[in-house]
Formats: structure tokens, sequence, C-alpha cells
């Protein structure tokens, strides 16, 4: 019995760090590419609210996710025709994106407040399913949760075993140098952006179509400001991330049970703990590497034009 | 196939010689009303090294860049082999065999040696293939370099390497070098020399640009030479002196350094007392027991290959990092070994640190902010903490016309002026003030010939003013050129001064490389070198 409660607390977890790997891993890569897009918040809550508001009209799912996906591309689109075509500041450019992103979410979800859906359906599997333990946590989780999985070793494997990664980091690292050498830096750095827009409107998507099945303005509450924290925290490693979503969920779980049990301390205090908590591990994390070199992508947030 | 040529081209085309392995005819490219080539011809044969030369802004790098395919010419044509080609982008050119070793590295720090290099290489070599290949193109040209370690961690000489690297493993029929020697040692510069040596013989065609003439005159046997954006004139560089190589390249005879005569020394200004400090960082150097003295009047050169300690002991000189006694440190008798570098320069100090963009200069900031930040200790620039922005402009102008700094615009920002003019801006902005004692580092690091004589002679000039100067340089012809006595510094010790009159290049080289033991090729430095075009010293 103790296993399954176990079991229990760890897909709650899983679920709580999801949107945040979703969103973290598609910022990592733009700030790889030397991109720094502050729009995740907005890029986030305008593909919860797309999402919800497609999968309502085709009653579809997996369409809503992909309209949640699209939404956020579309305005990673807008910020990197500002940022990396037109040169503009990218961190005026990214806030003024989680404005637009929180206001559009509005216009979108407004006849949608208040309507629940079926979350979406997870993994079913008949005998791996049911082992007792793992069966739920490793084989009945829906789609999103596989998909962060999937999109962790994936960007990892891309960004240090492939050509293009190694390209894509590059051009992070330098793209004075880069460009000298014919590498093509506003494409690589435009489709990072589009890439990181993609991954934050699917993680808002996972949050109205799985986590709380329903639309509320305003429901990300902060979960892609975190998503940027833990990118760099995380010292820009894709393992990093999820590790720290991992925390970022663990701490939350926690901190509901602990107000359940009252421990006597303020609740608001005990909200905050997910936030420091993550804040003070991956500090601490970061620490570790010391001496020359940079930890940051060199170029991130300096506005690239090229040489005439 | 000349037929594939236009006629304006062909017309062009030299009537003697075989078939140039590249050509470049007609070659304009303007940047809106500027005009940076202006009908420049160019031809460059298999087995040869042409040089190419030209001031700052004589439209070099242009042209260059139009070679390499990172620039498309207004007007004009390359071709290969007689037929004319597109180069849409640097891959086209590295397809046609052209390879390009940057001034400024176009390296990624972050990145490690094997990773910078597979940046250009085709996509299925990778991993221990492009390791291996790297490790045999190291032994067949002494060129050595571990494909693991960060770039960040490399002497420029190690990086100029990578860039050699890289080039070769694309097996290149040309290769292009902009000014490769600006930051090397003399000894590095002869292992390049010989290697360069070895990919003419191999038939490779090299297009060397460079404005240190006397290189020029013992690699190549054609040049071509640019002045504001047009071909001046195509000689043998070995026919011509090094003084008429740069007449031709500024256009009228280039200002000679004139030596101080003889010149009474005043007394002690700076001095350094057996002064030792550890490294700051891994990467740096430690100084042990470094003692010096510099009078009024006197110019002391400190020579040294580049990593010896040189900013560690600049960084001590100015206040960037303190000593740990502070009477290791005299400024006219004072003790300033506590002090910092703004209560140094109050005491009569200057200080020119080695790195224009950065370090000397914020490359963002407008001159008059510029010489605010290092001078408003010492002129009357600010008013109770205020700025007074008239008074900081003048004395930028005061600067700009007494070192004659050309630029565009009444204050633009450091970073839009060429190397050379920013250089004289900043070490102008330090003699303005008349300092009693003035130290630079690097003081015409990658600065053209004119720009280098002028500075020189300031220097010079200041000395016998009665300024006590203490001059940090890897370019030995300088140090012989200006400097009244020369030390040493190696691996962060400090060799006792020398007369220049009494020492020699190959004296000097020794020491640099470490006295006697292991010692560089530096032997081989001396004998062909004449002194750049200013013939000021005893030789």
């Amino acid at each position: 019995m103790t296993l399954d409660i176990v079991q229990m607390v760890l897909v709650t977890v899983l679920a709580a760090a999801t949107p945040l790997i979703l969103a973290g891993i598609g910022e990592l890569v733009a700030e790889r590419a030397g991109v720094l897009n502050l729009g995740v918040e907005g890029m986030m809550i305008f593909g919860a609210a797309a999402s919800f508001a497609v999968a309502m009209q085709t009653d579809s799912t997996f369409l809503g996710a992909v309209g949640g996906a699209v939404a956020g591309l579309l305005l990673a689109a807008l910020f990197g025709i500002l940022t990396v075509g037109l040169a503009a500041n990218q961190v005026a450019s990214g806030l003024s994106l989680t404005i637009l992103g929180l206001g559009l979410s509005g216009l979108v979800g407004a006849g949608y407040v208040g309507i629940k859906r079926d979350p979406a359906p997870h993994l079913a599997i008949p005998g791996l399913s049911d082992l007792p333990g793992i069966g739920q946590l490793l084989f009945g989780q829906d789609a999103f949760v596989y998909t962060a999985v999937a999109l962790v070793a994936a960007v990892s494997w891309f960004l240090w075993r492939t050509r293009s990664g190694l390209t894509l980091r590059a051009i992070g690292d330098d793209h004075v140098a880069t460009h000298a050498l014919g590498l093509k830096v506003r494409k690589v750095r435009f489709l990072s952006v589009l890439f990181g827009g993609a991954c934050a409107g699917l993680g808002g998507a996972y949050l109205s179509l799985a986590y709380t099945p329903f639309w509320s303005p305003g429901m990300t509450a902060g979960r892609g400001w975190i998503a940027l924290a833990l990118v760099v925290f995380a010292s820009w490693r894709p393992l990093r991330v999820a590790a720290g979503a991992l925390l970022f969920g663990g701490a939350t779980v926690l901190q509901l049970h602990a107000q359940a049990a009252g421990l006597g301390l303020p609740g608001q205090l005990l909200s905050a703990l997910p936030y420091l908590a993550t804040i003070l591990a991956l500090v601490l994390l970061s620490l570790g590497r010391r001496g020359g070199g940079s930890l940051a992508p060199a170029a991130l947030g300096r506005v690239f034009t090229p040489s005439r | 196939m000349d037929a594939t040529l236009p006629a304006s081209a062909l017309a062009r085309r030299s009537k003697e010689g075989p078939t140039p392995l590249f050509g470049a005819y007609g070659i304009v490219k303007r940047f809106g009303s500027f005009t940076a080539n202006d009908g420049v011809d160019l031809e460059i044969r298999a087995g040869e090294i042409h040089a190419l030369l030209g001031e700052n802004g004589a439209g070099k790098s242009t042209l260059m860049k139009i070679l390499y395919g990172l620039l498309e010419p207004t007007e004009g044509v390359v071709t290969h082999k007689g037929d004319i080609v597109q180069l849409p982008n640097p891959e086209a050119a590295r397809r046609l065999g052209i390879g390009m070793v940057f001034q400024h590295f176009s390296l990624c720090e972050n990145l490690t040696v094997a990773e910078n290099i597979a940046l250009v290489m085709p996509k299925d070599l990778s991993g221990r293939a492009l390791a291996d290949r790297i490790a045999r193109l190291g032994i067949d040209y002494g060129l050595h370099l571990d494909p693991d370690r960060p770039v960040w961690s490399l002497s420029a000489g190690e990086r100029q390497r990578i860039e050699i690297v890289r080039c070769l493993l694309q097996d290149p029929s040309l290769v292009i070098l902009d000014e490769p020697t600006s930051v090397l040692t003399p000894g590095e510069a002869e292992v390049l020399f010989t290697v360069l040596e070895r990919l003419r013989e191999e038939g490779r065609a090299l297009l060397y640009i460079s404005h240190r003439l006397d290189e020029v005159r013992r690699l190549c046997v054609r040049a071509t030479i640019l002045r504001g954006g047009k071909v001046v004139g195509a000689c043998n560089p070995r026919e011509e002196t090094a003084r008429s190589l740069a007449a031709m390249m500024v256009g009228s005879a280039v200002r000679e350094v004139t030596p101080r005569e003889g010149g009474a020394v005043g007394r002690e200004r700076l001095r350094l007392d057996r002064l030792s400090l550890p490294a700051p960082d891994l990467h740096a150097t430690a100084l042990h027991d470094v003692s010096l003295s510099v009078a009024g009047g006197e110019i002391l050169g400190i020579a040294g290959i580049a990593g010896n300690g040189q900013a560690e002991l600049f960084a001590a000189l100015s206040g960037e990092s303190r000593a740990p006694e502070p009477d290791s440190v005299r400024l006219d008798g004072k003790p300033v070994g506590a002090l910092g570098i703004n209560a140094r320069r109050r005491l009569g100090a200057g200080f020119v640190p080695e790195e224009r963009n950065g370090h000397a200069a914020a490359p963002l900031m407008s001159l008059s902010e510029n010489a605010l930040l290092s001078r408003y200790p010492t002129a009357s620039l600010t008013r109770f903490g205020l700025i007074r922005l008239g008074a900081a402009r003048d004395l930028a102008k005061r600067v700009i016309e007494a070192f004659d700094v050309r630029k565009a615009g009444p204050d633009p920002a450091a970073g839009t002026l060429s190397g050379g003019n920013l250089q004289k801006f900043v070490v102008g902005r330090e003699i303005q003030a008349e300092p009693g004692v003035l130290v630079i580092n690097q003081p015409t690091w990658g600065v053209d010939a004119a720009a280098a004589a002028h500075i020189r002679q300031a220097v010079i000039d200041l000395a016998a003013r009665g300024t006590a100067i203490l001059v940090i340089s890897q370019d030995l012809d300088e140090l012989f050129e200006i400097a009244g006595s020369i030390a040493v510094l190696h691996d962060g010790t400090l060799s006792p001064a020398v007369p220049a009159g009494e020492t020699s290049r190959e004296a000097i080289g020794l020491l640099m490389g470490g006295s006697s033991d292991h010692a560089p090729p530096v032997a081989d430095v001396a004998h062909p070198r004449e002194p750049m075009p200013s013939p000021a010293h005893a030789h």
C-alpha cells in the first residue's frame, strides 16, 4: 500500500513539473542560440486559452494541443520578427509579448470561462499500467508527459550530438564569428525562437487540457517566469532543467500536503516554498563550476545586425 | 574559357603569364555613398604568396570579404581559372578552395578546438575522425593542438593555429591571411612563415595581408597596393625598400620617428621593488620579485611573449591589482602599492592598457565620455559630482586635433573608430594630461604604419619633456626604435634592463624564450629584418 502512495505522490510531482519542462526546454533552445525571450509567460497562457478553445470547437484534445503549440509559435514569430529580423531590444520585446499574450488569452478564452472538459486521456496498457508501484508512473501518463520527457532527451541529443546543434550553440556563443564563417545566424535564431514558442504553447495547452481541464484567466500563475528562471539556474542544460522542474513539482506537492496537515505555518509561506526551494537548489548547482569561460551563452540577449 | 568573361574584364586581364588561379576584375563595392573598393583588379597565381598592402581603411578587408563570399560586389567579377564564379556565401568560396585566416579570430570561446573546427567541416566528419585529422595535420605542419581544450583557455598564437588548421583541413587552393602576425611573437611568427613557405611549395596560392613591410618583403614576390579603395601600384616587394612601399601605401613619405638625441635623464620617477603577486586566476601568470626603475626622460621597454605576465605587470603598475606591500610600487618616491588607479593618476601617472575596445575605451560610449572616464581625476571635468559636458567635449576635441584622430560625426562612439584612430585617441588622452609617469601596454598593436609612427613619436616627445615612460610590447622593432633600455619579462620574472644600444635582437629573443635551453628559433628573426620605415636606431 505504501508503495502505491509513493507512486501517487510521484505522479502528481511529474504532473506539476511537466508544463515547466515543456516551456523551459523551449526557452533553453532559444537562449542557447542567443535569444532571450522573456515572453514565455505570455506564450504559455495564450497557448492555454487557444488550445482549450480549439479543443472545445473540434472536440479533440490532440487538435487542441496542436492549436496551443501553434498559438505559442505565432506569438514567438512576432517576437522573432521584432528581435531577430528588426534587431529590436529583446528584453523590452519579451516583456511586451507577455502582456500581449495575457490580453489575447483573455480575448480568446472569454467564451469558455467556467466550462469543464474531460482531461487528456492517460495511457492504459493492460497489465503494464497496473503494475504495483511503478505501473501508473511509467505506463499511465498522458501524452504531454511523454512528449516532455522525449523533448528533454531529443534536445540534449540535438545540442551535443549533431552538427546543427553545434551550429546553434556556436551562434549563441559568438554571432560575429559565426557570421564571418558563413553560418546563418538570423535563420537559426528565428527557428530557435519558433521552437521555444511552440514548446511554451504546448506547456500552456497541458495546463488547460490535462492538468486542470478548464480555462480560467491567469491560470499559468507565473509558471512561465519559473521556466525562465529554471533555464538560467540550470546553466542552460536540458537535464538540469528537467531536474529543477521536478524539484519544483515536488515542493508544490509537498506544500499542499503540509497545508492539509495543518503545520501551523502561514499558507502563503508554504506556497512560496517551491519557488524558494527551486531557486536555492539551482543556485547551489550553478556554483559548482568555476574558472574561465562563460556559463551562459556569451551572445545571450545581444542584438545582431550583420556587418555591412 | 575567356569567352565567358565580359569584355570589360577581358580588357583588364593581364596579357602575360598563365591564367591566374583567381582573378578579381573591376571590383566596385559601395556602402551607401561610401565607395570602399573602386575598380580593383587583383590576380593571384598558384604557388605564390601575393601581398595585399594598404593602410587601415584602404579597402583590403572589403576586397577579402568579397573573395570569401561575405560581401557581394556592387560591380565586377571574380574568376577561378579563367571562369567567372559567383560567391554568394562563404560556403561557395570554401567549395572553390578558398580558405581564410581571420585577423580577429572567428572562434567561439566557449566551444572546444574540435567543435570550432567542425563548424565549417562537411557534416559527416566529426568526433574521433576529426580529432584524428587535426592531430595528423598537427604533426605534418608542426601545428599542435589539443582538440578538447576550450578556446578561452588558449593564447593568441594557439588560436591562430586553430584558424590555420581549420583552413588547411579543407585542402584550400587559396589561403587568405589577414594580418596574421599582428598577435604573434617573433618565435611564433617564424613557425608561421615556415608553414606558409611549405604551403606555397605545395602549389597553393596565398594572399597575405599585412602592414609589416619587412615580412612582406621576405615572403612575397608580388604585391598589390591599395589606397583609398583603388589599386595604386603593383610591385615586387623585394625590389623595393620598406620605405618606398610605405610611401606607396600612404601616398606620401611616411613621417619618420626621430629619436631623442641623448637627452638628460632626470630623477627616478617610477620604481618597483621586489614586487611579487600571486596569479589572480588559473590562466594568469604570477609575478616574482619584479624590480625596475624608470627615470624622468627615460623610456624603458619590456619585451616578452604574450602571457608571460604582461597583463599582470600592467595591472600592478596601474593599480588594477594592489600590491601586498605599499612600498613595492613607488611613484616619485611615494609608496602607492595600496592605492587605486585614480589615486595614482592624481599623483601624475597615466596608463594605456593593451585592449582598446573594452579596457582602454568603452566601445559604445562617445569619445567625450571616454575622455571623461579616465581623465576626471586629473582634469576638471566634474563640478560637485556633476559632469561638465562642455569641458569633456573640449578635452576630447583637443585630443582629436592633436593626434589627428579620424572619425565620422562630431562625437562618435569609440567602437566606430578604426583600430589605429582609436589607439591614437586613447594614447593621446593620457599624453594630453602631461603625466609624470606613463605606462603603455602594446602601444601600436594592430595599428597601421602611419598611426604607429605618430604614436611612437608622441611617446618619444613626451619623454623629452621629462616623463618616465614604460612601454610593454611584443614588437621588438618597436622597442628598439623607441626604448632607451630593454628588459625581458619571462614567466613572471623580469630580467635586468640593458641599454638598447648594447644588446641585440638575438639576445632579447633568447631571453624571451626563457634563455638558453629550449629557446624558440629566434636566431633567424634577426637577419632579414629591416626596421620599419624609420631607420631610427643604430642596428
